[in-house]
């Protein structure tokens, strides 16, 4: 899976998807925006979401942003690294600092979200 | 007139300094300040291992003088002015005649006048609050604009300071200020700060500020200086419990609440506001600042809801993750009987936490200048 692979939520989100599971994470400007990152709720595994659901929370030094399931899935991990270390996300949010990934339901369409080139722009605009 | 006021967003002198070292800027008071510049939590480190700088040129400065200046300010202000020495400065708050805070303040004993250090988002109100309660001969002029303010934090800051300027710093107590050139610039500094580390507050010309900046910076390097921003700063005021006015304090809160009875002297003689603190300490206050620390996961932050077993008893003021302790730290008003174990209600979940006596950060390098 590289760079190219990446796709793009507009509360931006970064997502890739391998056969039918979702690996998602903060994009790195959203990391950059929130500043240090000190807490992770930890997505629980099993749990069912519709698209837009919460996914979980990310908690930084000055805000606390939520992170949203950009389709329906079902969690099945969540990045447990990150209870003890969540600057991962800070110093390496498309590796490292993945928080979560999905099963996606049968027949999930991805092709409404960004690219890279697409979500550069959309940060800049 | 329904029109409404459009106050432009001022710059500091040292705002092209923050943009070129990269920092996120935000609206502040009406100032677009630096937030931070690598990041609040190493910036903060910086400041309790290092040096860290930091433009505080926001803030207002009023000069007071006349005659009568003292006994208006003795008035005005809820410390014991009297006793201030020329040389050194006090930490002091004006109050209304309902005992609620106008705002509280540095004063710096000069000859033959203060200087009055005020907080940017009340400078305008402070101004009209003091002009409408002065009589006699009491001259009162807003320096502000003429005025820069940089802050040099940390337990190496005298060594930096001491390469850039003549004077003997190991003869300025704590909380005195003395006339120096500083990287060949006229500035008032003084031993004060907002951070529980040892450090100085630099006064300047602001067409002295980029100089004197940028004399930190370079004399710095080898000490590990840094420039430091408004998150920071606050996570370094809040790990102190020093109280933050529009948090800890505002005009529906009296001394007694926010534990500042420390800086009210009510034996001084009458000032604005005594009777009603008086009267407030002889009834009983119903609510109090209390420093707390989560044991769980999480960071309290202003407007949450503070429990005790299942009673709300509060509410917190100012929180934040302190980057020294590693725990979610705050400071709330909370009900006056109640201590021990809180919980505080963070989106729904409780998290569990107990009160703490202040500061939450014991080992900064300002306590062994006192």
């Amino acid at each position: 899976m590289g760079e190219k692979d990446r796709l793009f939520t507009e509360t931006h989100e970064w997502f890739s998807v391998e056969s039918d599971v979702a690996t998602l994470g903060l994009t790195d400007y959203a990391q950059g925006e929130l500043g240090d990152i000190v807490f992770v709720e930890l997505p629980e595994a099993g749990r069912s979401l519709a698209a837009g659901d919460v996914l979980t929370t990310v908690e930084s030094v000055k805000s606390v942003s939520e992170l949203y399931a950009p389709v329906e899935g079902e969690i099945i991990e969540g990045n447990a690294a990150l209870e003890d270390d969540p600057s991962v996300i800070n110093s390496d949010p498309y590796g490292k600092g993945w928080i979560a990934k999905l099963k996606l339901a049968p027949g999930t369409d991805v092709s409404r979200f960004m690219t890279t080139e697409q979500y550069e722009t959309h940060i800049k605009g | 007139m329904l029109t409404q006021e459009v106050t432009a967003v001022r710059k500091t002198a040292l705002y092209d300094e923050h943009v070129a070292l990269g920092a996120r800027v935000v609206e502040f008071a009406g100032w677009a300040m630096p937030m931070s510049y690598e990041g609040i939590v190493s910036e903060h480190r910086r400041v309790r291992s290092t040096a860290g700088l930091f433009d505080v040129s926001h803030m207002g400065e009023f000069v007071v003088s006349g005659a009568d200046a003292l006994h208006a300010l003795e008035k005005l202000t809820t410390n014991r002015l009297a006793s201030l020495a020329e040389g050194r400065v006090q930490y002091s708050a004006m109050c209304y005649e309902n005992g609620g805070f106008v705002d509280d303040l540095l004063i710096y004993a000069m000859p033959k006048r203060y200087m009055l250090v005020v907080n940017a988002a009340n400078k305008e109100k402070d101004l009209e609050w003091i002009r409408s309660n002065v009589a006699g001969d009491v001259v009162i002029e807003d320096v502000s604009d003429e005025t820069g303010l940089i802050a040099l934090q940390g337990p190496a800051s005298e060594g930096i300071l001491t390469g850039l300027t003549g004077v003997d710093l190991s003869v300025l107590p704590y909380y005195h200020w003395m006339k120096a050139e500083v990287a060949g610039r006229e500035t008032t500094l003084s031993r004060t700060g907002y951070t529980g580390e040892d450090g100085f507050e630099i006064y300047c010309d602001p067409k002295d500020s980029r100089a004197i900046w940028s004399a930190f910076m370079e004399e710095g390097t080898a000490a590990g200086i840094g420039p430091v921003g408004l998150g920071a700063r606050d996570t370094l005021r809040l790990e102190m419990g020093y109280s933050l006015y529009g948090s800890e304090m505002d005009a529906s809160r009296t001394p007694p609440e926010a534990h500042l009875m420390w800086i009210t002297k009510l034996s001084k003689g009458d000032f604005i506001g005594r009777d009603a603190i008086v009267r407030r300490m002889d009834e009983g206050i119903d609510e109090r600042i209390v420093g707390f620390e989560l044991t769980g996961r999480g960071v309290p932050r202003p407007g949450h809801r503070i429990f005790a077993e299942d009673d709300e008893v509060g509410y917190v003021t100012s929180g934040t993750f302190s980057p020294s302790l590693g725990v979610g730290i705050g400071l709330g008003y909370v009900r006056s009987d109640v201590t021990g174990e809180l919980s505080v209600d963070i989106r729904g979940s409780y998290i569990e936490a107990h009160t703490v006596s202040l500061p939450f950060y014991r080992e900064g390098s300002v306590r062994r200048r006192r």
